[in-house]
């Protein structure tokens, strides 16, 4: 349970950072550390070449503007728990971020590493998924722009380049007064989610659903957007029986198998935890959203 | 050939100067380099957070940082918790009068952690102990005398900061 050998570097500038990723082959970057650590320890991953964001200048920070929250790579999920900003305009956000971890991994683990890691039940993919995020990722080649139903490739695996790191994700924001909800089921609070569910709702002036995402992660290897139950919900007048229908569709996706739950199991509380936050999400319809 | 550094860490006021390997873990280096060996180490996977400890006065766990990453940096462990050699802090006191550990394996971890809580806030509810908690395994009080610990040790401590 020690960290195998591997050369330790701390850039100070995102283009030194480039440049050691393009230079080494068999390199980690090391932003929070509260999943590329323990897998270090566990010798999951042997990199030649460990690259610690945490001196790097330049890529922490929020930004809400224009419609639009931006958050850098290495901002702490400690600070997204404590922004007045965040939890004024992207409520969601908060609502899921006391859900990760424990204040201790909070304090340390970031946006970024969060995105980059990408386990399949973690929450701050399922949150970017819900609401069409961008994720912005750097290398020396130049800048691009991944927008999230793009970004998982497969199990743990961002479609990101081996020289390309996540510098920082744009989530679109949602008009005030929207309805919003993030739960999940785990074993003990703070623990790897089994399965969690984000819901976002808006209704027009006669009432009906005019903008809805729902999205199940934990089920598949990545996070899903539940697309059959926001088509049966979209234009109609939200009530309890719509949101049963609907969520019911969850319950057809593959799920993953393991020791703490069978797909049936996964499927079934897929069904069950996104029609809970579409009826939680509805009763936050015309609220002040903070 | 290891990749080595030199670092200078500041623990509970006293520093340390060592030199390092790089893949050192930074509750390794606590334990072995520093021999402060209060700061226990359980499943080295972020899982168990007894190896808790105060960096620049949040929590963070020790065996999922390298020492290197702590240079220049000040740290508070278990032993530096106490304001003196004969007294406890008032939340050590509430864990001995209230049965908030037995083997006392976890109790570092507990202590680190609630220390930052209670700070946060100083007039929880049991729910709200429970969840900061959470992150931390206790096999053997079943947690409720350390959820009356918490509890009792907040009044303690509004009670001094009224005095």
């Amino acid at each position: 349970m020690k960290p195998p050998p591997f050369t330790y570097h701390d850039p100070r500038t995102i283009p030194d950072v480039l440049d050691l990723l393009a230079e080494k082959d068999n390199a980690r970057l090391l932003s929070g550390g509260q999943s590329l650590m323990p897998m270090l320890n566990m010798r999951y991953v042997l990199p030649d070449d460990v690259i610690d964001l945490n001196l790097v200048d330049g890529l922490s920070g929020i930004e809400a503007a224009n419609g639009s929250l931006r958050i850098a790579g290495m901002t702490r999920q400690r600070d997204i728990e404590f922004s007045d900003a965040v939890s004024a305009c992207c409520p969601i956000m908060t609502e899921a971020i006391l859900q990760v971890g424990h204040r201790q991994t909070r304090n340390r683990g970031t946006l970024g590493g969060s995105l980059a890691h990408l386990d399949p039940s973690a929450e701050l993919p399922a949150v970017a998924m819900a609401l069409d995020a961008t994720i912005h990722v750097e290398s020396k080649r130049g800048r691009r722009d991944i927008a999230m139903a793009d970004f998982p490739a497969g199990y743990m695996t961002p479609s990101i380049e081996l020289d390309e790191m996540v510098t920082a994700a744009t989530f679109p924001l949602w008009d005030d007064g929207h309805g919003y909800a993030f739960i999940e089921f785990a074993r003990r609070h703070g623990d790897f989610a089994i399965v969690s569910a984000a819901a976002l709702l808006t209704v027009d002036g006669a009432g009906r659903v005019d903008r809805v995402s729902v999205t199940v992660s934990g089920v598949g290897p990545s996070p899903v957007r539940c697309t059959e139950a926001e088509d049966m919900i979209m234009g109609q007048t939200p009530e309890l029986e719509l949101f049963r229908e609907a969520a019911e569709t969850a319950r057809a996706y593959d799920a993953m198998e393991d020791v703490h739950a069978p797909s049936s199991y996964r499927q079934h509380l897929a069904a069950v935890l996104s029609r809970r936050a579409l009826e939680k999400a509805q009763t936050r319809l015309g609220g002040s959203n903070g | 050939m290891a990749d080595r550094r030199r670092i200078s860490v500041t623990i509970n006021g006293d520093t340390y100067e060592r030199e390092v390997e790089t893949r050192l873990l930074l509750s390794d280096f606590i334990r072995h380099e520093c021999e402060l060996t209060g700061t226990h180490v359980g499943c080295e996977h972020g899982v168990c957070g007894a190896c808790t400890i105060l960096l620049d006065g949040i929590t963070a766990r020790s065996c999922l940082m390298l020492a290197v990453q702590a240079d220049g940096h000040e740290l508070l462990t278990i032993e530096g918790i106490a304001p003196n050699e004969d007294e406890l802090h008032p939340l050590q006191q509430a864990f001995m009068d209230n049965h908030g550990l037995q083997c006392g394996y976890c109790t570092p971890g507990m202590l680190t952690t609630l220390l930052e809580f209670l700070r946060d806030n100083p007039d929880p509810t049991e729910q709200e102990v429970r969840i900061a908690i959470s992150g931390n395994l206790c096999r053997c009080t079943g947690y409720q005398g350390i959820v009356d610990a918490a509890l009792d040790a907040a009044g303690r401590l509004r009670a001094e900061a009224g005095a």
